[in-house]
């Protein structure tokens, strides 16, 4: 199978003994906010009232359909191909069974079809999501015949750790998580430590607001991960790893325990799905709310039950790490493009992209079309945000597309065709990233922004080094200053200052990043700070609008409700 | 609902919840590794990591009690003290922001008697309080609110939010048919000259 197509256009000829028609409901976070179970309860409903056997038509869960906007996502596939709807009300199940079984006529779903053809759909290059909505998360059985654990058991049979990781070397796949570190280099790192064990992890802390890549990979296939971390560790040689999931997952939780659960009740992954004994064990462990565990040392604390405070490198993981033992830790998207890259070959993969390979990006903000995409490396921004996102609701111009949650920054509009590339990135003072990607309108105010990232920051801290604990604050309160208009000139260069200060000196990549979302749009968008510096001085200083909210009523003469125009 | 945690002490009795504390525990294999995990099973069960019960966790697994405690406070999903009965959350995601969460917050704050999140500040009424979480997951909706633990409950309301469907006049509407706590509106004086 060639990943060619996008998994949603794919008829349901791919698998054999397959229904003539197969109904699949996004049952995957975003969706099921947006009432997608209430939707499939309705569909099977519907198909019980009318009789419908499951040879007639199969009503499945499956993972995310990707324009998690438009949710709950239900995609048709028959004889004529794949259609997909978005937000169809329950009541109106019976409707989408009978346009399902006979197209045509008066179509009461019209408003609610979504169009496959639509660039959001057809310029995705999908790799790593390539199951991702065609299996069924909670089914191995499905998973295996979909191909899951097929390049796993290629491996464990005829490759030998060295020749595994020749191809992941070949294919050039970097750190998905946002470091972009050689995956292949890193794997050496681990595996030419001296004989004993080593320990693999698959991160999936994925904290960064905005970012919700890894979170589509573990609700919509775990058994990818799964397949990819057992690969890794095959080709270090390592018995023993943990995925790490963040607490705020809650689905992804269930689905990769029960994905455990089913591998180990066909006796773990040597003899069920490899065929030979091999004793790797996998076991989870779930972070609790800590934005600083995502740092590969931090990550390592928490799970061995520590508080998640990271430590200087060297010496690295990947030479001591947990239990004093040689570990690998990948991210989890870095993991599920590892089966593929083993099947269609290091040098396919290579050539995907103009940086080697694709990458997934979550797409949100203003604009209009929400959800996540799979594109090769070196496509311009411009093409995901507005053509395949639409642009910005209402038809506004795009002001900036924030990248890289907190430790990122802001691309201004006039750098949209800027290529997605770690370097093209890096030069305009952002970075790629884990793949967020969050688009600004023209009202979304800069420093506001910046703010909001530094506040997010100051809460995330470990506290565990200076320069991060209390710098940010301190730029905190300086971006307070700005965005209610009690700066001065001063201030801006206060603020550089300490910037560079907490960036050149904090212990980890947290306080290391945390000045970027504040000097990027220094950078773009020096105007909007310079503007709000030179407001003449209000002789008593003005709150902000949620402590004025706060002080109790009849303390203040200030108005009743936010002064936006839509106070009730 | 899952917050209740302290009837539910009142009527098992200190031993029933000790024993589960221990079960907890065993189930975890008594590893010193495991205690973020031991955490969450008492906290899932018992609504928040009460004194006690990390006392006996640090006994238990045979850790300092500085130990335990240093997590528990570290980690932002620990609850140290009681939960409010009822609890309204706010992403505070990027795409919220973007889209006006804090706008949407100044409104709650303005109409409602919301408690303040943080565990040292119990809210007044001792019902309702405001909290901020992480992602909820849902983009593209967003800014988005919760109520209570109230995910993935099939309703034709939905138990999330959606705040641009819905004007502000009719989103306090709806809250304040909830039962949250409307706070008495302050007739707005004449603009100052």
């Amino acid at each position: 199978m060639t990943p060619g197509t996008l998994g949603l256009a794919q008829g349901p000829g791919a698998v054999s003994g397959e229904p003539i028609r197969r109904l699949r409901c996004c049952d995957a976070s975003a969706c099921r906010n947006a009432g997608g179970i209430a939707l499939r309860q309705a569909l099977l409903a519907a198909q019980a009232a009318v009789g419908l056997g499951e040879a007639a038509l199969v009503i499945q869960a499956v993972g995310c359909l990707r324009l998690c906007g438009r949710g709950p996502l239900v995609a048709a596939d028959g004889p004529a191909g794949s259609r997909l709807w978005g937000g169809v009300p329950p009541p109106l199940a019976e409707q989408l069974l009978a346009e399902v079984l006979e197209a045509g006529g008066a179509d009461p779903l019209a408003p609610f079809r979504l169009d496959l053809n639509h660039p959001f759909f057809r310029l995705q290059k999908p790799v790593v999501l390539e199951r991702c909505g065609l299996v069924d998360p909670d089914s191995l059985d499905d998973a295996l015949v979909q191909g899951a654990y097929a390049q796993l058991g290629r491996c464990v049979r005829h490759l030998p750790p060295e020749a595994v990781r020749q191809e992941v070397r070949r294919s050039g796949l970097r750190g998905r998580g946002g470091a972009g570190y050689p995956t292949g280099l890193k794997w050496d790192t681990v595996a030419l430590q001296p004989p004993g064990p080593r320990q693999v992890v698959a991160n999936g802390d994925e904290g960064d607001p905005g970012a919700f890549m890894d979170r589509t990979v573990l609700e919509s296939d775990p058994h990818r991960l799964l397949e990819g971390l057992a690969i890794a560790a095959w080709a270090v040689e390592a018995l023993h790893g943990y995925v790490y999931v963040r607490a705020e997952y809650p689905l992804a939780i269930a689905r990769l325990r029960r994905a455990l659960e089913q591998v180990e009740a066909r006796g773990g992954f040597g003899p069920a799905l490899c065929g030979t004994p091999w004793p790797l064990r996998l076991e989870l462990r779930v972070g609790a709310g800590a934005y600083v565990c995502g740092e590969e040392t931090a990550l390592m604390q928490s799970i061995e039950g520590r508080r998640g405070t990271p430590r200087p490198r060297p010496p690295y993981p990947a030479q001591r790490g947990l239990a004093g033992a040689p570990t690998l830790i990948n991210n989890v998207e870095t993991l599920a493009a590892i089966p593929a890259i083993l099947r269609e070959g290091g040098d396919w993969y290579a050539g995907l992209g103009v940086g080697a390979g694709t990458k997934v990006f979550s797409l949100s903000g203003a604009v209009v079309n929400t959800g996540v995409v799979e594109v090769p490396l070196g496509t311009p921004l411009r093409t995901v945000v507005e053509t395949m996102g639409g642009g910005v609701v209402g038809g506004l111009p795009v002001k900036a597309v924030q990248t890289g949650g907190p430790s990122g920054g802001c691309i201004p509009a006039r750098h949209l065709d800027t290529p997605l590339s770690y370097e093209a990135m890096a030069a305009l003072g952002s970075i790629l990233g884990s793949g967020g990607m969050v688009v600004l309108g023209p009202e979304t105010s800069m420093p506001a922004l910046a703010r909001y990232f530094m506040g997010f920051c100051v809460q995330e801290s470990c506290g565990k080094c200076l320069p991060c604990r209390a710098g940010t604050v301190q730029l905190a309160a300086l971006l307070d200053r700005v965005v209610e208009g009690r700066a001065a000139a001063a201030d801006l260069e206060r603020l550089e200052e300490l910037a560079a200060m907490v960036k050149a000196t904090s212990l980890c990549g947290l306080g290391q990043s945390a000045p970027n979302p504040l000097l990027s749009t220094l950078r773009h968008f020096r105007a909007e700070y310079e503007a709000a510096c030179a407001q003449p001085p209000t002789p008593t200083p003005t709150l902000p609008l949620h402590r004025q909210l706060e002080s109790p009523p009849g303390a203040t003469s200030g108005p009743e409700g936010p002064a936006t125009g839509r106070q009730p | 609902m899952a917050c209740s945690g302290l009837d539910e002490v009142g009527d098992r009795g200190v031993r029933g919840v000790q024993a589960a504390i221990s079960r907890d525990i065993r189930r975890c294999g008594g590893d010193p590794s495991a205690l973020i995990e031991v955490l969450h099973q008492v906290q899932l069960r018992e609504g928040y990591l009460a004194a006690p019960a990390l006392h006996q966790v640090a006994r238990e697994l045979q850790l300092p009690l500085s130990r335990v405690y240093g997590v528990a406070s570290f980690y932002h999903l620990f609850r140290l003290s009681p939960p409010p009965r009822r609890r309204l959350t706010l992403c505070r995601g990027t795409a919220c922001f973007v889209n006006g969460a804090e706008r949407l917050e100044a409104i709650l704050r303005a109409r409602f008697a919301l408690g303040e999140a943080g565990p040292e500040r119990f809210d007044h009424a001792g019902t309702w309080r405001l909290e901020r979480s992480g992602c909820l997951g849902a983009c593209g909706h967003d800014p988005l609110l919760r109520l209570d633990d109230g995910p993935l409950v099939p309703s034709k309301a939905g138990p999330v939010v959606r705040m641009p469907l819905l004007p502000a006049a009719s989103l306090v509407e709806r809250l304040a048919a909830l039962g949250l706590p409307l706070l008495p509106q302050v007739p707005v004086p004449a603009p100052a000259p």
